[in-house]
């Protein structure tokens, strides 16, 4: 007899981490169907909108580049201003798909099999809406080459010294190994897709970039041996990335920014708002495709636990800069913080603890981590408090600086939000055509988590020796 | 030994007339709506006993530039005379020397570039004073050479106290308040 979710979930033990015991071949049904049925009218207004905000983004950065970065209200003191903060923002929520891919692989956790493609992409999308922003925040677009170390006949190098040329390097290196990691765990699923393609374009397509993936012994053993490899890569990335650009903050004198927590204090904000920006869409994902069955409960719980933990680390980093700023006896860190709290941003300020600290505390409670609904609200609180956090550090300190006759009232203008819903054009249309087109989860990965999968399953121990050479399950040659 | 240039600026002296922004503005060809120096009213005390202090003040030249290092390019440099540049055919315009400086000395030209004070190099390269310097009608203002033990602004920094700003910052600034 097949439980409920809800029958499963009250047993004090662990669930299975794909429910309704599926066969492989089910599973694969479940997860190409979003390819291969006809595309859903929801998908279409979706994506219908997606794309209406892509062009806002496309004619908003053409008057940029027409007009400059005046447009954006930018200028001494606040130099820097939303363009930076969706930045930051966006390299933030690309933590969570590495982390989950790369960190909890090396830690051997298995549930991350259903979310990890999901993450991926999220990341690789996250990290291509993060680059946009540093590149047209410049204003003089046609100059940027000038960060990179390329050879040239005018003997220019870029100033080593500056995070911001450190940047280039972390978040290009970070993009290129996810984009990898990423493609690598998608071969085995895009010849699976490749063989079950009914067009000869789909035959062609999936069959060119699944690079002749027939499955065979040596091609796993080679597949294992490159997403370890890839794994361990991407690993220091993860946290290398945002200590970066942490440090385009860190390493400059400004009260409020240049203080030595930064790193870990942005590494810890980035997965807290990656995961919140996975649980968003996977809760999404997971009603519109009907796949509850496989991101289950479980993922979701575990998910949120993640969320509590990086959110209530973030909020002892909260606390320990108001510390470190009465302890270390400067006045201007002392005014700065005060400034945050009951200053002229006080209200970005407050919006911000209340979204990162105080509502992910309900994550303590096990009904709320299992209430989809409440969990999907948490989630968007989340993603609203971990942007204001970037907006309170750039537009306070910059605006709150040494000099008072410097200090001003940093306002977005029209430009501005038009590149931020735009930005969410770009990130939300790539996002649509992955799920219609590639499979959203880990095909190979989740057969390896199935009971089937072991080669012990349905064996009673006495049983075991008999079966001593049975033929193992293709897919489980990868766990 | 090379030149180390430096501004001294007396506090007592100095009426906050801004002749020496409208000269720097003439001089350098500075756009509207934009100063490279400009002239700070600290008031200090408590009333009836008030305190005013006007400081002429621009970019601090500092040793220990955070804008250069903080330059992705390297269009922020230290040029002759250890006086803060930059070369606007390098410049992205990306502002993170304006994010990272404590002084707000800098600012985005209409053109796209950074700009700010050059304690007017094309000047100074002929053996003239700064424009700002030139104009002060109570001489308030002392340019010269810090390396130079004979340069008046090294006698004046050897007689008078003085301050400079943020020195906490770590920027090692090369503007001095003469109080």
């Amino acid at each position: 007899m097949v439980q409920s979710v809800e029958q499963i979930e009250r047993v004090d033990r662990r669930v299975p981490l794909v429910l309704g015991g599926k066969s492989f071949h089910e599973v694969t049904e479940a997860i190409a169907a979003p390819i291969e049925g006809r595309t859903p009218k929801l998908w279409w207004i979706i994506f219908s909108a997606a794309v209406t905000l892509l062009g806002i983004l496309v004619a908003s950065t053409g008057y940029l580049f027409y007009e400059g970065t005046g447009i954006w209200g930018l200028n001494n003191p606040a130099g820097w201003g939303w363009a930076i903060v969706n930045f930051v923002f966006w390299v933030g929520i690309g933590h969570a798909g590495t982390l989950i891919s790369a960190i909890l692989f090396l830690f051997r956790q298995k549930w991350r099999t259903s979310i990890n493609r999901f993450a991926e992409a999220m990341t690789l999308f996250a990290v291509a809406c993060a680059l946009l922003f540093p590149t047209i925040h410049v204003g003089r677009v046609w100059l940027l080459y000038y960060v990179f170390p390329i050879p040239n006949q005018m003997q220019m190098w870029p100033q080593f010294r500056s995070p911001l040329l450190w940047d280039v390097f972390a978040v290009t290196i970070y993009g290129t190994v996810s984009l990898l990691f990423w493609y690598v765990g998608l071969i085995p699923d895009l010849a699976t897709m490749r063989d079950r393609a009914k067009s000869a374009l789909g035959r062609m397509l999936y069959g060119f970039f699944s690079l002749g993936w027939r499955g065979s012994n040596r091609h796993w053993q080679h597949y294992e041996v490159a997403y370890l490899i890839l794994a361990g890569l991407a690993t220091p990335l993860v946290l290398s990335v945002h200590s970066i650009v942490s440090f385009d903050f860190a390493t400059s004198v400004i009260p409020g920014w240049h203080t030595t927590i930064f790193p870990p204090y942005f590494v810890a904000g980035a997965i807290f708002s990656g995961f919140g920006m996975v649980l968003t869409l996977m809760i999404i994902a997971r009603w519109a495709f009907k796949l509850e069955h496989i991101m289950t409960m479980r993922h979701l719980e575990n998910m949120a636990k993640i969320t509590l933990l990086t959110g209530t680390m973030v909020g002892y980093a909260y606390g320990i800069e108001f510390f470190i700023a009465w302890y270390s006896g400067n006045q201007f860190e002392q005014f700065t913080f005060i400034s945050r709290m009951f200053g002229p941003y006080s209200w970005a300020y407050w919006t911000m603890v209340s979204c990162n600290v105080f509502i992910p505390q309900l994550l303590w409670f096990r009904k709320i981590r299992t209430n989809v609904k409440v969990l999907f609200v948490i989630s968007i609180f989340v993603n609203i408090g971990m942007w204001f956090e970037r907006f309170v550090i750039v537009a306070t300190s910059l605006t709150r600086d040494f000099l008072p006759s410097s200090w001003a009232y940093y306002s977005p203008t029209i430009w501005d939000v038009a590149a931020l819903v735009g930005s969410f054009g770009l990130f939300f249309t790539l996002f649509l055509l992955f799920l219609r087109f590639l499979p959203m989860i880990a095909v190979a990965e989740i057969k390896g988590v199935l009971p089937q999968a072991n080669p012990h399953h349905g064996h009673t121990p006495h049983a075991e020796e008999s079966h001593a050479g049975a033929t193992p399950a293709p897919a489980e040659a990868k766990e | 030994m090379a030149k180390r240039y430096a501004m001294a600026m007396d506090t007592r002296l100095c009426v906050g007339c801004t002749a020496c922004v409208l000269a720097c503005k003439t001089e350098n060809n500075v756009p509207d709506g934009y100063t490279r120096d400009w002239v700070e009213e600290v008031v200090s005390g408590t009333f009836p006993t008030l305190q005013l202090e006007l400081r002429s003040n621009r970019c601090q030249h500092c040793d220990n530039a955070p804008c250069v290092s903080a330059c992705p390019t390297g269009a922020s440099y230290i040029g002759p005379g250890g006086v803060v540049l930059v070369n606007a055919d390098k410049c992205t315009g990306c502002k993170a020397c304006i994010a990272s400086c404590p002084y707000n000395a800098r600012f985005v030209h209409p053109k796209g570039h950074v700009d700010k004070c050059t304690f007017c190099t094309h000047r100074t390269a002929k053996g003239k004073q700064p424009a700002c310097v030139t104009v002060c009608p109570t001489s308030a203002l002392v340019f010269g050479d810090r390396n130079d033990p004979d340069s008046s602004i090294s006698q004046l920094l050897r007689s008078r106290r003085y301050k400079r700003a943020n020195v906490e910052a770590g920027t090692k600034p090369n503007m001095f308040f003469l109080i």
